[in-house]
């Protein structure tokens, strides 16, 4: 269906080749490495990384456009908001002021926050392929045996490929939920009044939970049924075995991580960038 | 079949602890190793609380009291868990689609195997022999959402066999199935039963569909009691299945009509068995003299749909040229087999999704520039499981809410809702909270939500999906009295009985085409529509073949005539 978010879907590409624990690790090492540094050029390196990552995945852009919009939705509202609530912060970040011209009362634009804004915008923009990357190219429950064969319980395991594996099933059931509601003459359009939509949305979301709820009654049965939870330990079908390919992505992940530390620390002595002194 | 006993219920009693009574009373009943065994029941007898206490979901999931005893292949299950259970006792549960754990067919099978900390080499191989049982194995790969029905049924029981259980319990197998679907997991319990000779127990209240192959013994549960143990064609000579809220097979039901009184020595038990040349001379007789209803003249048509087209992608197309109308009161189905595209018919005239091509108009005006809200005032949809509808929590305000949102009047709300709750028979239940009702009540509530908009066309989606006789009969006969009211009806389903009894007309979608657009009798009684659209040719017509009755069509038809005539005396 076209209303799909993400859903696994298998190709046989270097990246789908990787172990689930080994994408997890080296997705947390690359967001770590963008969220620590404001450094704009180390932000944009690592972007060009992740955006080639991507296009290694054969991941198409039809899969992810829906995606995509609420993201640049989403990142469009931060940056206005930021403006609106501090417009100062870059001159007080980089300690110079060069006005571009004045908007309206406390509202002035600067060279020094449209720099800083950039630099944010670009950090939220860089992790945004990772993710994808990750979320498309993992089998969920491969990663739930990775999981658990680096010590965490299988059940929370489980629990986190179950909640991947029925995500499109939760989607769909909302997507329905919520067209039948529309027919009724819910209005979920931005027109509403705030209040009104938090309400209106609930009429959606009780539904959904209690469909929910008698999902997750039938599948604990009939996990229960089949003996989940007999032993403390279990085997796993889709385990992978280690490879060449995940030290590799181990290694170059972390290596990406440590260049953005020392970046931090020897060249810019501190996690900003400034190009002003 | 030995004589050794493999289940075995001594004066065995539970009461769940959430319940003010016992949900089974004194249960005596003993099965043998190898047998094939049907329990039936409607619903609310006990016969799922049976198969819970067989496979440990009580007490393991569900609390309660339990009294007596039950000892499976020589053991007292009070002394046992759930999981030793599942080692002697496997159990295939309804709905295929809520118990696929894994992502793929072999995962899944594979599920038990990992619980019991199976290595990997041995597993894999396990796997294998039991997905070529079912005739899987080359699916291994396939996720569920490339599975049909039928498949997904198949793996759960793949993910059984794989332990080598001794005991198979089927719990309502047949439901979300279509019916071509449904006999062939009848087939393929058959073949699985023959080939291991393990015992087997199928909890179901679809009697004939479950009778098209050779069952040992028919249980007959009500209240919580056993009411009868006997083989089938004994129970179809008895008058317990009507007592009990059973549908009797179709054609026991048109030996009756025509004035046969049914004995075991007819073996009614499965029509391959039936003993046709007693029953010849009533049956030819009766078929000839049923009057004929008067057909009534075509009505203006009220809903359109004119070569319509649709796709998600541009590419792949779901429906291809499809047209029908909709005639003012008329009472329809769409019929066809799981992802023919029936249900995108029925989101396409309610703005749900947009055709790609081609008009539906509504009394000739063409309606693709209305929104989902504007049509749902003409047209309402009634989705299949209530719970996906109802958002509030007392039944007043759920059936008021169109009608709020829609920002009417609050004197005005009150006046339609209490007309609505009086049709709806719900108007002694109006300060009721949803939570209290049954599963055919709060279906009544979502259609009178519906009816509060004044639409003149309804659509319901598989409106008596798992619901026992009873609650088919009494939902259906309120769907029938709002279609009296002028209401056109149109039915989403793949039930074969509701067509027959309650469509006056059929629209057969196969693979997004329309295939057929006639009388239901005309339908089932078509081998070649029956083939392309997984549905089953009705036991009414086999009937009419084996007692040389030559218009086969003609013999469907009268019996509904005659049935509905029935219906309206009761």
């Amino acid at each position: 269906m076209s209303t799909k978010l993400f859903t696994y879907n298998f190709i046989d590409t270097p990246i789908h080749r990787l172990s689930g624990l080994t994408k997890l690790i080296a997705f947390l090492f690359l967001t770590f490495a963008v969220m620590f540094s404001y450094d704009i050029r180390v932000v944009l390196l690592v972007m060009a990384f992740s955006l080639w990552v991507m296009r290694l995945a054969k991941i198409k852009f039809s899969q992810i456009r829906l995606m995509v919009i609420y993201v640049a939705v989403f990142l469009i509202t931060n940056t206005v908001i930021t403006f609106f609530f501090s417009p100062e912060e870059g001159v007080k970040i980089y300690g110079t002021r060069h006005e571009i011209f004045h908007i309206i009362g406390p509202y002035t634009l600067t060279v020094e926050q449209l720099f800083y804004q950039t630099t944010k915008l670009f950090k939220y923009a860089s992790v945004i392929p990772l993710g994808i990357c990750f979320l498309l190219t993992t089998n969920p429950s491969e990663f739930a045996s990775a999981l658990n064969g680096v010590g965490v319980h299988y059940k929370a395991a489980y629990a986190v490929s179950l909640t991947l594996r029925y995500f499109p099933d939760i989607q769909r059931e909302y997507r329905n939920i919520s067209l039948s509601q529309q027919a009724r003459g819910l209005d979920i359009s931005h027109k509403a009044k705030f209040t009104t939509r938090v309400k209106n949305a609930l009429l959606i979301i009780i539904p959904l939970v209690f469909s929910t709820l008698d999902r997750i009654e039938l599948i604990s049965n009939a996990m229960d049924l089949r003996g989940f939870g007999k032993h403390r330990k279990r085997s796993w079908y889709s385990r992978k075995k280690f490879t060449k390919g995940d030290v590799f992505a181990l290694v170059l992940s972390a290596a990406i991580f440590a260049g953005t530390i020392c970046v931090s620390v020897f060249i810019n002595h501190g996690r900003f960038y400034n190009p002003f002194i | 079949m030995s004589s050794e006993s493999i289940i075995e219920f001594r004066e065995f009693s539970f009461q769940y602890y959430t319940q003010a009574r016992p949900t089974l009373h004194n249960i005596d009943l003993t099965i043998r190793k190898g047998e094939k065994i049907l329990i039936v029941g409607p619903s609310g007898s006990g016969k799922s609380t049976l198969g819970h206490c067989l496979n440990g979901l009580i007490p393991f999931s569900y609390k309660g009291e339990i009294k007596g005893s039950l000892k499976i292949a020589g053991k007292e299950t009070k002394e046992l868990d759930i999981f030793q259970l599942s080692k002697m006792l496997g159990t295939v549960l309804q709905d295929p689609d809520g118990q696929f754990v894994g992502l793929t067919v072999f995962e899944d099978i594979a599920f038990a195997l990992e619980n019991d900390t199976i290595p990997l080499p041995e597993m894999k191989e396990r796997v294998q022999k039991a997905a070529a049982m079912v005739d899987m194995e080359s699916f291994g790969f396939s996720s569920p959402y490339e599975l049909s029905g039928g498949q997904k049924q198949r793996t759960s029981l793949a993910g059984v066999l794989v332990d080598d259980v001794e005991i198979l319990l089927f719990d309502e197998p047949l439901a979300n199935l279509d019916p071509a679907t449904g006999m062939a997991a009848i087939e393929i319990i058959d073949e699985i039963h023959r080939k291991t000779d393990k015992t087997i127990v199928i909890i179901e209240h679809r009697l004939e569909d479950v009778l098209h192959r050779d069952i040992d013994r028919v249980i007959l549960m009500n209240d919580g009691r056993i009411l009868a143990d006997m083989d089938a064609d004994t129970l179809m000579a008895s008058s317990l299945l009507a007592e009990n809220g059973i549908r009797e097979p179709l054609y026991v039901t048109a030996m009756k009509y025509a004035g046969v009184e049914v004995t075991a020595e007819h073996c009614a038990g499965h029509i391959d068995t039936l003993k046709t040349d007693r029953i010849r001379e009533a049956l030819s007789a009766w078929n000839d003299a049923v009057e004929h209803p008067q057909v009534k003249p075509a009505s203006e048509p009220l809903l359109a749909m004119e070569n319509i087209h649709f796709s998600y992608d541009g590419e792949k197309r779901i429906i291809n040229n499809v047209s029908f109308s909709l005639e003012k009161g008329e009472l329809m189905a769409i019929v066809g087999r799981n992802g023919a595209g029936k249900s995108t018919l029925s989101r396409l005239i309610s703005g749900f999704e947009k055709e790609s091509s081609g008009t539906i108009s509504y009394l000739g005006e063409d309606i693709s520039g209305l929104t989902i809200k504007e049509r749902a005032q003409k047209i309402g949809v009634v989705m299949q499981n209530p719970n996906q509808m109802i958002s509030k929590p007392m039944i007043y305000d759920e059936v008021a809410l169109g009608l709020r949102l829609r920002g009417v009047e609050e004197d005005e709300i009150k006046k339609r809702v209490e007309k609505v709750l009086e049709i709806c028979g719900l108007a002694p239940f109006r300060k009721w909270p949803i939570a209290a009702l049954s599963f055919g009540q709060r279906k009544r509530v979502t259609i009178a939500s519906i009816l509060a908009l004044n639409p003149e066309v309804i659509i319901l989606d598989e409106p008596t999906a798992g619901q026992d006789f009873r609650h088919y009969t009494q939902i259906m006969e309120f769907v029938k009295q709002i279609n009296r009211l002028g209401v056109a009806i149109i039915l989403i389903t793949h039930d074969m009985h509701l067509m027959l009894e309650y469509a006056t007309r059929a629209v057969v979608i196969s693979g997004g085409e329309k295939i057929a657009d006639a009388r239901p009798s005309d339908v089932l009684t078509d081998s070649d529509v029956i083939e392309r659209a997984n549905l089953k040719e009705t036991s009414l017509y086999r009937l009419s073949q084996m007692t040389g009755i030559a218009d086969g069509t003609g013999f469907v038809q009268n019996f509904i005539d005659y049935d509905k005539k029935v219906r309206v005396h009761q």
